[in-house]
């Protein structure tokens, strides 16, 4: 029977029987749709990808003020425009290894301060001009320039100077760091002519696809670049086209009236009811995206442990994920990390919600009256509703919450790393040394619990800098810990990235780095007749 | 006037008002469970225990409608009277005075209505505090700028009649002219605006909940309530259906009672039905 | 009788001009106190105060206010509404295409909503009282009195998800093709004429009835004259002085209030644009649409006005 099915799958993938009469034989034979869909798709991606047809995704993030500057890049829109007409040196693998895009290989020096990357030869620009080692250090040049307004700025202010050898560009360190070539994924750091020092946003990089129009806030499209250097893994479509639905009822219906082959940032407390529907398939990948709830360490009352502990404890995480996520997430344990870090302890124990110890330490801590906690619709989908179920919870332990919801506008200048207790978000980083070192130095800009402890900074440092993985473990390790017990941030869970694509998208690989298959699914998915 | 002379129609707005009203002041005697306390799974069926079933985050939705009616009418009423008030009575007065006092007014008037009120909510709502008090202060200050043109438009109309001119040449003051001549004889339309204005009003009110400027969670007004669950429109959960209803049904309800206000000022000034 | 008519209208529209400067202080001034800043605004959650300090000074937001205003105004004047700071895409361009379209979508609306919600409340003034009048009345107002989202997500359900009659996407541009563009606007139009209908519907039937009782009525019934007859030609034209404001009122809504329609059918009109760069703080945009759409009211309130004057005999020839 499942040779048969075998036969018949591999008939469909060449185009020779209908998806409908599949399944139906299927059904024939008795295979329940389910089994039959997921056979049907994987004989589908063994078949290879269909060239061709018109690939539309319907996406949230996208505003009438973007440009095409990658500097600028900061939502969902551009991120995704710019993986269809831009690279970056490297991007990070589905995997969570490295996979080598304008660079062929990356190699350090014994102490990791000094990288040297060899430029991939005969890619080529859409203006035609091959990618030099030159344009690859202009373009890092002008990102880490202290004038630079980029947003990746942060990212490679570590870098002391950029050299180019050859074919090779030659990056020197202010500082040990073992991770530099996971600094090189940024999003912001599409290799441009010249590094796009003559004109930022004109759109000219060495992806898939060729800008055709670009209407900021509305549309943007590409067609084909004939010269690509990789054809069979990327770019199976003529064409592609973002249309920007920032209004999610309005991107499911969409997806559903067939105006779009695929669509971002389903809503969790959707997806049941999405699931139901015929030809849509929901793309669940778990990441690093977690969402604080952020307490100040060093302002009253939260720089007492025992009022933050009671706060930690109050927190129903079960129901969290449950309500706001539908399950699609996992419980978080008080630290910025998860298991999705390479180098992550997997024996924490987890924290649970319990009333009494919450009720005792807050005792313990000797404060008294309402607490006011500020949410916001924009800190992340569904914060106004979490605020509200936090506010139940804490109230079985005998911790009185009162809300304030601010207005999205506004939010992060005002509220957010500014106001003691707020909701927030982070997208997550590639390794634990980015994601502590982005908001729990000291020193850093976004340090937004107030989490200034010298030792803790030191064990941040060491851990970059050992080689010894097993050594960087255990100094991690030890960081989670303090983390959990003493940091400043409640983290009722990590998010998974919901999309969803509609009839015949194939070609889907879930990555756990960003949403849409980590931007890729325009360049990476085709349409299956 | 004798009961049974009210028509049937202003019967049922009457009764659904009151109905309402009496929602709204005995809210937490009449709901069955607490406005933010979660009872069940997300949006679950009508039931016996959930008589309209489950918000977006497992709330008995019933007990919310009935907190949402006090928070809806409260503000709603209270920015319609503002707005009422001062509106028409600056209106009538620029009518009645007219030259630069007019003038100035209209012109102020068009000044606060040329800005998109969005600007305008931003600006305000985010200088002052967002409670109660800033939010009827705001709508009824914003709306009373429509009430004004509307009634200095018809009191133009009335001021230059010729019962208005005889009680000039009697020597009438301006006030009697205002509130004695002007104000009986605009009621109709003045009338027929409040009802609609109510309703804008309940609706400015989520749209201001939609920018986050509105009521503080948990406590939720209808309109808000209609966005809290409005992703499930698309799937036919009524979730979102129930306050959009209850708005129309109160729409209807307050405008009914006006039909029958309107019919008795028309009938108190020439006899017609 | 023309020369104190023009006289008046001169008036109106001179005035008119002095208020738009007035309103362009204001805008200027209301933009200043708006919380946040735009270059923390552009660069978002992620923003390092270098960052932030070197565009803030790229953006001259370190001029004082006056000498900000007097060569906002001056471009202005000169058709120059500078360029947009977060996308640094040439305003007057990009508004032009916006302006189009919102005008489009308002046409589209006003040209169904205004004669039927004139034609349905002189039906509901001719039945008055009766089951006809209660009928209209009781849907206008149920049309109304829905948030406009839900009416929106409605109208999608039925039109775009579950028949596909409709897209439920209005994404249009300049090269879009007249019929198509006319396909694409049918449910947000449908939608906007559902939100106006019933208030301008209303103000039609009350002030229809506030003159049915004038003597004048009484005698054009007297002669005989068929029910219908005595609304159109001798109620009506003197019921149009509020009718002609509260059509206004809505027609200027149509304009500047659509961001919720624009929003939920992604319609690419001035209200969405307006609403991206409030957010983002980019003061020029905010400016230069909030002049605008002041200049729109300004120019619907002169028609009003006009209109009012034209249609009273009394104001015509003032004793």
């Amino acid at each position: 029977m499942s040779n048969e099915l075998d036969y018949l799958s591999r008939r469909v993938a060449a185009g020779k029987l209908s998806r409908r009469d599949f399944l139906g034989r299927a059904a024939a034979l008795g295979v329940a749709a389910t089994v039959a869909n997921s056979m049907l798709s994987s004989a589908v991606r063994a078949a290879g990808p269909v060239k061709g047809g018109t690939l539309k995704a319907g996406l949230q993030g996208g505003e009438s003020t973007n440009s095409l500057d990658p500097a600028t890049f900061l939502s969902q829109v551009p991120f995704a425009f710019g993986k269809c007409w831009g690279e970056t040196l490297v991007e990070l693998a589905p995997g969570g290894g490295i996979e080598y895009l304008i660079a062929e290989e990356i190699g350090s020096s014994k102490d990791a301060k000094t990288w040297t990357m060899k430029i991939r030869k005969g890619v080529q620009f859409h203006n035609g001009k091959e990618v030099s080692a030159d344009d690859v250090a202009a373009t890092l040049k002008r990102h880490s320039d202290e004038k630079s307004k980029s947003g990746a700025l942060g990212v490679l202010k570590s870098i002391d100077t950029i050299k180019v050898d050859g074919g090779n560009v030659v990056v020197t360190l202010k500082d040990p760091n073992a991770d530099m070539p996971y600094l090189m994924a940024d999003y912001h750091i599409i290799i441009q002519p010249n590094g796009g020092t003559d004109k930022p946003d004109a759109g000219i990089g060495t992806g898939p696809y060729k800008i055709t129009g670009n209407q900021p806030g509305v549309k943007h499209t590409a067609a084909r670049f004939d010269h690509y250097w990789q054809p069979d893994k990327y770019g199976h479509a003529d064409q592609v086209e973002i249309v920007v639905v920032n209004d999610p009822t309005a991107r499911m219906a969409a997806l559903q009236g067939g105006q779009v082959n695929m669509i971002n940032r389903v809503e969790p407390k959707i997806v049941d009811l999405v699931k139901r529907l015929p030809g849509v398939t929901i793309r669940a990948a778990s990441g690093r995206g977690f969402y604080p709830f952020n307490m100040f360490c060093d302002t009253a009352p939260f720089d007492n442990n025992d009022l933050r502990m009671a706060l930690k404890l109050a927190m129903d995480r079960e129901e969290m994920l449950q309500k706001i996520l539908r399950g699609y997430g996992s419980v978080g344990n008080d630290m910025p990390v998860n298991a999705a870090y390479p180098l992550f302890a997997e024996d924490f124990e987890q924290r649970k919600f319990d009333p009494e110890k919450a009720a005792a330490a807050y005792k313990k801590s000797g404060h008294s009256g309402s607490i006011l906690m500020r949410t916001s619709d924009v800190a992340f989908p569904g914060a106004v509703d979490a605020a509200q179920l936090y506010q139940q919870s804490a109230a079985k332990a005998g911790i009185k919450i009162e809300i304030k919801r601010e207005p999205g506008d506004g939010y992060w200048t005002e509220v957010w790393n500014k106001q003691p207790f707020s909701l927030s978000y982070w997208g997550g980083r590639p390794t634990q040394d980015q994601m502590y070192s982005t908001a729990y130095l000291s020193t850093a800009d976004w340090n937004d619990t107030r989490w200034k402890r010298p030792d803790f900074d030191k064990m941040v440092l060491s851990a970059r800098g050992e080689l010894d993985e097993a050594k960087r473990k255990k100094i991690y390790r030890d960081m989670g810990e303090i983390m959990r017990d003493e940091g400043g941030l409640i983290v009722p869970f990590f998010n998974q990235f919901v999309d969803a694509t509609g009839k015949g998208v194939e070609g889907w690989v879930d990555n756990p780095a960003q949403e849409l298959s980590n931007g890729h699914a325009l360049i990476e998915c085709w349409l299956q007749a | 006037m004798a009961l049974r002379q009210i028509p049937v129609t202003a019967w049922i707005g009457l009764i659904l008002t009151g109905a309402f009203a009496f929602c709204a002041i005995f809210a937490p005697w009449v709901a069955p469970h607490g406005n933010g306390e979660i009872v069940g799974d997300v949006w679950e069926p009508m039931s016996a225990a959930h008589w309209l079933g489950t918000d977006n985050l497992g709330r008995d939705l019933i007990s919310r409608m009935i907190y949402g009616a006090r928070i809806t009418m409260e503000i709603a009423v209270a920015a319609t009277a503002l707005s009422f008030s001062l509106g028409s009575i600056l209106g009538f007065s620029a009518a009645v005075f007219g030259g630069w006092f007019d003038t100035l007014m209209s012109r102020f008037v068009d000044l606060l209505m040329s800005i998109p009120t969005l600007i305008f909510g931003l600006v305000v709502l985010s200088v002052l505090p967002t409670n109660a008090l800033t939010l009827i202060l705001v709508m009824g200050i914003l709306d009373s700028t429509r009430v004004y043109r509307l009634s200095r438009a018809v009191a133009v109309d009335i001021n230059v009649m010729d019962f208005v001119e005889a009680a000039k040449l009697r020597g009438e003051g301006k006030a009697w002219i205002i509130f004695r001549e002007i104000l009986p004889n605009a009621l109709s339309p003045l009338v027929a605006e409040l009802g609609v204005r109510f309703i804008f009003a309940v609706l400015f009110l989520s749209a201001l909940s939609f920018l986050g400027l509105g009521v503080q969670p948990p406590d939720s007004d209808w309109g808000g309530m209609v966005k809290e669950n409005k992703d499930g429109i698309v799937f036919g959960v009524p979730a979102a259906l129930i306050p959009a209803a209850a708005i129309a049904v109160l729409a209807i309800s307050v405008n009914l009672v006006a039909d029958w206000v309107l019919n008795r000022t028309t009938s108190l000034k020439g006899g017609r039905g | 009788m023309s020369s104190p008519i023009l006289r008046l209208v001169a008036q109106r529209i001179l005035l008119g001009l002095v208020l738009l400067l007035a309103v362009s202080v204001l805008i200027f001034a209301g933009t200043q106190i708006l919380p946040g800043d735009v270059a923390q605004a552009i660069l978002g959650q992620s923003a390092t105060p270098e960052a932030l300090a070197n565009l803030r000074e790229q953006l001259g937001l370190n001029d004082p206010a006056w000498l900000r205003y007097v060569h906002w105004l001056w471009g202005i004047l000169h058709g120059d509404f500078g360029t947009a700071q977060s996308s640094g895409l040439d305003i007057a361009s990009s508004i032009s295409t916006r302006l189009k379209n919102t005008l489009f979508l308002a046409a589209c609306a006003a040209i169904v909503a205004v004669p039927l919600a004139i034609i349905l409340g002189l039906i509901a003034v001719r039945y008055r009282n009766g089951f006809v009048d209660k009928l209209i009345s009781g849907l206008a107002l149920a049309s109304t009195s829905f948030p406009e989202f839900f009416i929106g997500y409605v109208l999608i359900y039925f039109f775009a998800v579950k028949w596909q009659i409709f897209p439920s996407i209005s994404t249009v541009d300049d090269s879009t093709p007249f019929l198509e563009r006319l396909q694409a606007v049918v449910l947000p139009a449908t939608a906007l004429t559902l939100v106006v209908l019933a208030h301008m519907m209303r103000m039609t039937r009350a002030a229809i009835l506030n003159v049915m009782q004038s003597a004048y009525i009484e005698t054009a019934e007297l002669k005989g004259l068929k029910a219908f007859d005595i609304i159109r030609k001798h109620a009506f034209p003197n019921a149009i002085a509020p009718v002609v404001n509260v059509v206004m009122l809505n027609l200027a809504y149509l304009i500047v209030g659509v961001v919720v329609v624009e929003v939920i059918f992604v319609y690419p009109g001035m209200g969405q644009y307006l609403v991206d760069h409030v957010a983002k703080r980019d003061v020029p945009v905010v400016q230069a649409v909030g002049l605008i759409f002041a200049a729109v009211y300004i120019t619907l309130n002169i028609v009003a006005d006009i209109a009012a004057i034209v249609a009273n005999p009394r104001l015509r020839h003032p004793k």
